[in-house]
């Protein structure tokens, strides 16, 4: 969740509003404390040159057919192995193809697969989570449970496995990280339903004869998902690696493709003549999840005050 | 309890408890250790099933007769009802046998046996130099908070938990090994040392020494040095980061105050009082790392082209060899599980607290 950006040099009346002492409305109160958690981030250097690296690594994937320079698909046998140039900025690979263009599109790749990965594990493990916590007796012992099988495994370990199972692939790969990356969520929401579930109106909407399904759903979940979204901006940096770990060994994306997994796994045979094509997708994985790492430690700092 | 036996309890056992309490403690931890064995024996049957690939076709190849199809599908126990392939399963795992190795045909477990030595190795280096530089590098940055070597291990820690490992192993061969010469290349020895040593340990900076192959040993060493410092960087990472905050917290508690009161000196403070009281929490730390290293090790020892369990789990992935796929899993489950319950009991014993 980045906080929308609100710049107080705008205008007299939206400072004044965001700085009233009594909201007037829960917009308002939800605003104001989106400003100031905006605020302290803006107090903390690395977490905002995280932030804005993830902006720079979105725009440039959105943007991607605008921004590279060469098809990353067409080989062209007489310009391979090309050292960086000014036609090629990072060189070119094996088969002639532009590495900065590859890596350009290469960004899409791996924020579809963060992205989508975050899609599948947040839900399930904050389903498993509440209803865990929310339940509790046998539903909670069996589930959690669960959680303690899948989170016996390393999550390169278990993605691998799931990957051997299902076929390579990318889309495999997906789901084989988000069947990994769903058990430290619902630990998470678990323990967020606990000391939500005693709550006065929890107990209010259930003597209203709300349904555990509906109590569940409607007043529990939104209570967890901020905690939720910080933890998963912190999981996005293994996610990544986890992706490019499957990539290079050649059960997640597949080539032609231009992930960086396997554009740094294609390089390997000529990482002793030509460094650079493993090199710099390598670099790219790196300035990523250095991103995500950064900026989710500013936000852990921000919004769970127990780690400041 | 009863009022009564609330009573009667004094010093000493209580009379109304048959039981000791660290008895009743220790067969709860065993209780849910042997549940979550079970479990994991379960996920892994579940992923062996998942299988896209026909295991017949895996095991006979595409250009089989019906019958010899069939009497592969009765052999493998396919035709079985899932509880009964799944009892034979638990049957096999608790007598170690996970199948044949389709890759070396050889059974699965013989195969583990031995490429494992080989891990171990290479992890318990690693842990070695991830330990010996982590700990006193989170303690010095908890004493001198926000100074110059704070500043430091914390972007050295931030890089080895976002930097790939395999990118960094390849890129240490490129610069380490082709251009400065240092260190070894892949492998865990020169191809003219291979057969000259007698597996005694499957160890071979152990098996070396003790062949008093000075030599070879050197060689060993030249070739471990870069994969388990790259293996090490991360648990590095994970051990300074967590030492860190452990001795923090340390150092914000009143006895400190009061042993600088007294004239004790900061580091006698630090390393005799505080280390002491945060000794437990850092070894259970580095327990965990550890573990963690197993999994690290699937990609340095691709890049390495280290003969250990991680390059073979690898080549079992993509050879779609799901027996030995499902055999080392199951094994790094197992290994996690155990340490976490050994960390446990570590807790308990060590620290009073807990009891």
């Amino acid at each position: 969740m980045a906080p929308q950006p609100i710049d107080p040099a705008s205008g007299r009346g939206l400072r004044a509003w965001l700085a009233a002492p009594v909201p007037s409305s829960p917009f308002q109160a939800r605003m104001q404390q989106l400003s100031l958690k905006w605020w302290r981030l803006r107090a903390n250097p690395a977490a905002l040159f995280g932030l804005a690296i993830i902006v720079l690594i979105a725009l440039t994937a959105l943007f991607a057919p605008l921004i590279a320079t060469h098809d990353i698909y067409a080989q062209d046998l007489t310009m391979r192995l090309q050292r960086p140039s000014a036609a090629h900025w990072f060189g070119t690979d094996e088969l002639g193809r532009d590495i900065f263009s590859r890596l350009v599109f290469g960004a899409r790749i791996t924020l579809y697969i963060a992205l989508l990965t975050a899609v599948i594990a947040a839900p399930l493990g904050l389903i498993v989570g509440t209803t865990s916590g929310y339940l509790g007796g046998w539903v909670d012992i069996v589930l959690m449970r669960i959680v303690d099988i899948f989170l016996a495994f390393p999550s390169l370990v278990l993605a691998l496995a799931f990957v051997a199972a299902l076929g390579p692939g990318i889309d495999h790969a997906i789901i084989a990280i988000a069947l990994a990356a769903w058990p430290p969520i619902a630990r998470l929401a678990r323990a967020e339903t606990l000391s939500i579930r005693k709550s006065d109106y929890i107990a209010a909407v259930r003597l209203q004869g709300a349904s555990p399904l509906r109590i569940i759903l409607g007043h529990v979940v939104p209570m967890c998902i901020p905690s939720v979204v910080v933890r998963i901006t912190l999981n996005m940096a293994s996610i990544i690696l986890t992706a490019a770990g499957l990539g290079f060994l050649g059960l997640g994306a597949q080539p032609p493709s231009p992930e960086w997994g396997a554009m740094l796994a294609s390089g390997r045979e000529f990482i002793l003549t030509n460094g650079w094509i493993a090199g710099i997708p390598g670099l790219a994985i790196l300035v990523t999840s250095l991103a995500f790492n950064l900026f989710g430690d500013g936000l852990r700092d921000i919004l769970d005050p127990r780690h400041g | 309890m009863s009022r009564t036996a609330i009573a009667a309890s004094g010093p000493g056992p209580e009379p109304g408890r048959i039981l000791p309490s660290w008895l009743k403690v220790s067969g709860r931890i065993l209780a849910s250790f042997a549940v979550t064995l079970l479990g994991l024996a379960a996920l892994t049957f579940f992923i062996g099933r998942l299988l896209p690939l026909d295991p017949v076709v895996a095991v006979l190849g595409d250009n089989v007769t019906q019958e010899a199809y069939q009497a592969m599908y009765r052999q493998l126990g396919l035709d079985q009802p899932l509880y009964v392939q799944f009892g034979r399963y638990i049957w096999g795992v608790l007598h170690l046998d996970f199948g044949m190795a389709l890759t070396t045909g050889k059974p699965v477990m013989a195969d583990i046996a031995r490429v494992f030595p080989a891990t171990i190795e290479l992890a318990s280096v690693a842990i070695m130099i991830g330990t010996s530089l982590g700990i006193p590098l989170g303690v010095l940055s908890a004493m001198y908070r926000g100074s110059l070597i704070d500043q430091i291990v914390r972007v050295v820690g931030l890089i080895g938990y976002s930097a790939p490992n395999f990118w960094l192993g390849l890129m240490g061969l490129v610069l380490f090994y082709a251009t400065l010469g240092w260190v070894g290349g892949p492998g865990r020895i020169d191809f003219t040392y291979e057969f000259d040593l007698e597996p005694v340990t499957g160890f071979l900076l152990i098996d070396s020494l003790l062949a008093g192959n000075w030599e070879m040993f050197g060689n060993a060493v030249s070739h471990i040095v870069l994969p388990a410092s790259i293996l090490a960087f991360s648990s590095l990472a994970y051990i300074s980061r967590m030492t860190r905050s452990f001795m923090m917290e340390q150092l914000g508690q009143e006895y400190v105050v009061t042993a600088r009161v007294k004239g004790l000196s900061w580091a006698r403070t630090v390393w005799g009082h505080a280390f002491r009281n945060i000794a437990v929490q850092v070894v259970t730390v580095v327990a965990l790392s550890y573990a963690f290293l197993l999994e690290g090790a699937v990609l340095t020892e691709t890049v390495f082209a280290w003969p250990g369990f991680g390059r073979y789990l690898t080549n079992a992935l993509l050879a779609g060899d799901m027996n030995a796929v499902v055999g080392c899993t199951l094994l790094v489950g197992v290994i996690f599980v155990t340490l976490n319950l050994l960390c446990d009991l570590l807790y308990r014993v060590f620290d009073p607290r807990t009891r």
